[in-house]
């Protein structure tokens, strides 16, 4: 196996997990952990088979960081929310109903 | 420097400068500057549209550096068309929310910094030319539109921008990985790299980065049934917000959909995709009209009108990739027809019933006795955007409904004629339901007082441009075309 598909393959599980985590936690501060480690199996992809015959790309490194920057802010955005929502809500999860079941609630 | 005054970079620094400036300003400070701004951004537009009829396709590299280092940006006829629908749209809005925000001021405080974002967001992701540039501007744009559904505060909106974000990073993040399985096979971004080498030989690879990128997309667009978080981010935001979301932003991931399918993956669509798609659309139709029916707040019966529009977008994809050659054309125009007619509408639509709510003090249809009496115009501006959600002639949803329908017939798909007519009957009925309410006196108790001028005329505006495109539509097409045809 080469280590290009070594990453790609670790990066794979990594979203897997991620995006476990991001559908079937109710925990905001996990959905947004998960998120991360989804961005990250992405990330590890696209620099694990950028790589040819073991020589670098630079091209998706340069595209790994400006996602991190992206990563972070969005990151940052969900904190603050998640802190407000604690604020008004005592709780770090979404409530369970959905808009759908009831619509003249609300 | 001859093309220092080139449209294409200065649609995207002029919305990033003056939300800059207006965060510099202050809470609350800028609308003029905004205004001001954003009729400069429709002049933009307009002379990029004049070279693209003249020249056809426009590349612009950024700072000289061209691809594959630095980044192009192009401008085809789908994209000057959306372009051109962001900033018209985005120019009345922005006239109506000086107003809104002079009656009820919750919400102003960062208001215009982020609206300048999102237009920043919106005009970058119009015009890019890779994939990885097209996935930062979608995050931009995401992030910049969750900032406005949580703008005024309070528990429902929090929430709702919370079930919004998480729906959005996870589409961004189906995205990305896309991004990169298609990088790993072919090491390229480039839209026009990447064109020639993806044939319907493609690896699976290829397959799995198009169903990930498509399904990514079609939760930002909230495709029924992703359409969960739409309605209580779009009905929960104070009413220029809703209508900046429902016009714009749901169009721009719908714009890279269509994109996507037309030309990217074009060799590995399937007729069973494509009838999904559909299918999908047709399901969006009905629920969300049946679900708007039911609502008892004015703006969340908007919102869910939102849900079914959407489906008629999608209807264009079974027509565009069954359909012979000419049925295919006028199916693509009654598409982007219908992205332009309800971008325009739905603005007027939430815009109309945001002076509803400022005049009554509450959002309950039940409870719009008056209205007509007192903001006939705004009645006006709201039966009008209706009609052309109906698709009545001469609106220009009644264009877009009657070119999807050629096309439905022309390639013996006579069932989305049916789902059309469907969807325009309980269209109309939600509709009525307001108008209803409307023009029945006021009830004792309730007060109904005059709105800002602004709000009434900035509605009208777009509503009766929703009209009337429907009358001189043909340019509009013509460019749509200019790009095709290069």
């Amino acid at each position: 196996m080469s280590t290009a598909l070594l990453y790609a393959l670790a990066g794979a599980a990594l979203f897997a997990i991620g995006l476990a985590g991001l559908l079937l936690q109710p925990h905001l501060l996990r959905n947004i952990l998960a998120f991360n480690i989804l961005g990250s199996g992405a990330f590890l992809i696209l620099v694990g088979l950028g790589q040819r015959d073991g020589i670098t790309d630079p091209v998706p490194q340069a595209m790994v960081l400006t996602g991190i920057v992206v990563a972070i802010a969005a990151t940052a955005l969900a904190l603050a929310l998640a802190r407000q929502l604690l604020d008004l809500t005592g709780q770090m999860r979404l409530p369970e109903d959905r808009p759908d079941s009831n619509p003249a609630d609300d | 420097m001859t093309d220092f005054l080139d449209p294409l970079p200065w649609l995207i620094v002029l919305p990033l400068v003056w939300g800059t400036l207006a965060f510099v300003l202050g809470p609350g400070r800028g609308g003029r500057l905004a205004i001001a701004a954003i009729a400069l951004q429709c002049a933009l537009a307009l002379q990029l549209a004049g070279q693209l009829l003249g020249n056809g396709v426009r590349i612009y590299a950024i700072g000289d550096w061209g691809a594959p280092l630095g980044i192009d940006l192009m401008a085809d006829g789908l994209a000057a068309v959306m372009l051109l629908l962001t900033q018209f749209v985005a120019l009345p809005l922005a006239v109506y929310a000086r107003g809104y925000f002079a009656a009820q001021a919750k919400g102003i405080s960062q208001f215009w910094p982020i609206t300048g974002y999102l237009l920043a967001a919106l005009n970058a992701l119009f015009l890019s030319a890779d994939l990885f540039n097209i996935y930062v501007t979608l995050e931009l744009l995401g992030l910049a539109a969750v900032g406005l559904v949580a703008i005024a505060g309070g528990k429902p909106p929090v929430i709702a921008a919370m079930r919004y974000l998480l729906a959005t990073l996870l589409g961004s993040g189906a995205y990305l990985l896309g991004v990169a399985l298609l990088y790993g096979t072919y090491g390229s971004v480039s839209l026009s790299v990447l064109m020639p080498l993806i044939t319907n030989e493609a690896p699976p690879a290829v397959l799995l980065a198009a169903a990930l990128m498509l399904l990514g997309l079609l939760l930002k667009t909230a495709l029924f049934p992703f359409h969960f978080w739409l309605p209580p981010a779009h009905g929960g935001a104070p009413a220029p917000v809703s209508a900046l979301l429902s016009a714009l932003v749901i169009k721009a991931s719908f714009y890279l959909v269509l994109r996507l399918w037309l030309d990217l993956f074009a060799p590995l669509t399937t007729v069973a995709a494509a009838q999904l798609l559909g299918a999908l659309g047709a399901a969006a139709i009905l629920w969300g009209s049946v679900l708007a029916l039911l609502q008892s707040r004015l703006k969340m019966l908007v919102a869910y009108s939102t849900v079914a529009q959407i489906g008629y977008l999608f209807l264009l994809f079974p027509l565009v990739t069954l359909s012979p050659p000419g049925a295919a054309e006028s199916a693509l125009q009654g598409g982007v027809m219908q992205a332009v007619a309800h971008g325009l509408a739905k603005a007027a639509m939430f815009a109309a019933a945001g002076s509803m709510i400022v005049a009554t003090g509450r959002d309950d249809i039940a409870r719009l006795g008056g209205v007509g009496a007192r903001l006939p115009l705004t009645l006006f501006s709201f039966g009008l955007a209706g009609v052309t959600l109906m698709g009545l002639p001469p609106s220009a949803g009644f264009s877009a409904k009657w070119l999807l329908l050629m096309a439905a017939l022309e390639s013996g798909q006579w069932w989305w004629v049916a789902v059309m007519i469907a969807g325009g009957l309980l269209t109309a009925a939600y509709v009525f339901k307001v108008l209803r309410r409307a023009f029945l006196p006021v009830e004792a108790g309730d007060s109904v007082t005059r709105v800002p001028r602004s709000l009434e005329f900035s509605a009208f505006a777009l509503a009766l441009a929703s009209i009337l495109l429907g009358l001189f539509g043909a340019p509009l097409l013509e460019l749509l075309m200019a790009g095709a045809a290069a």
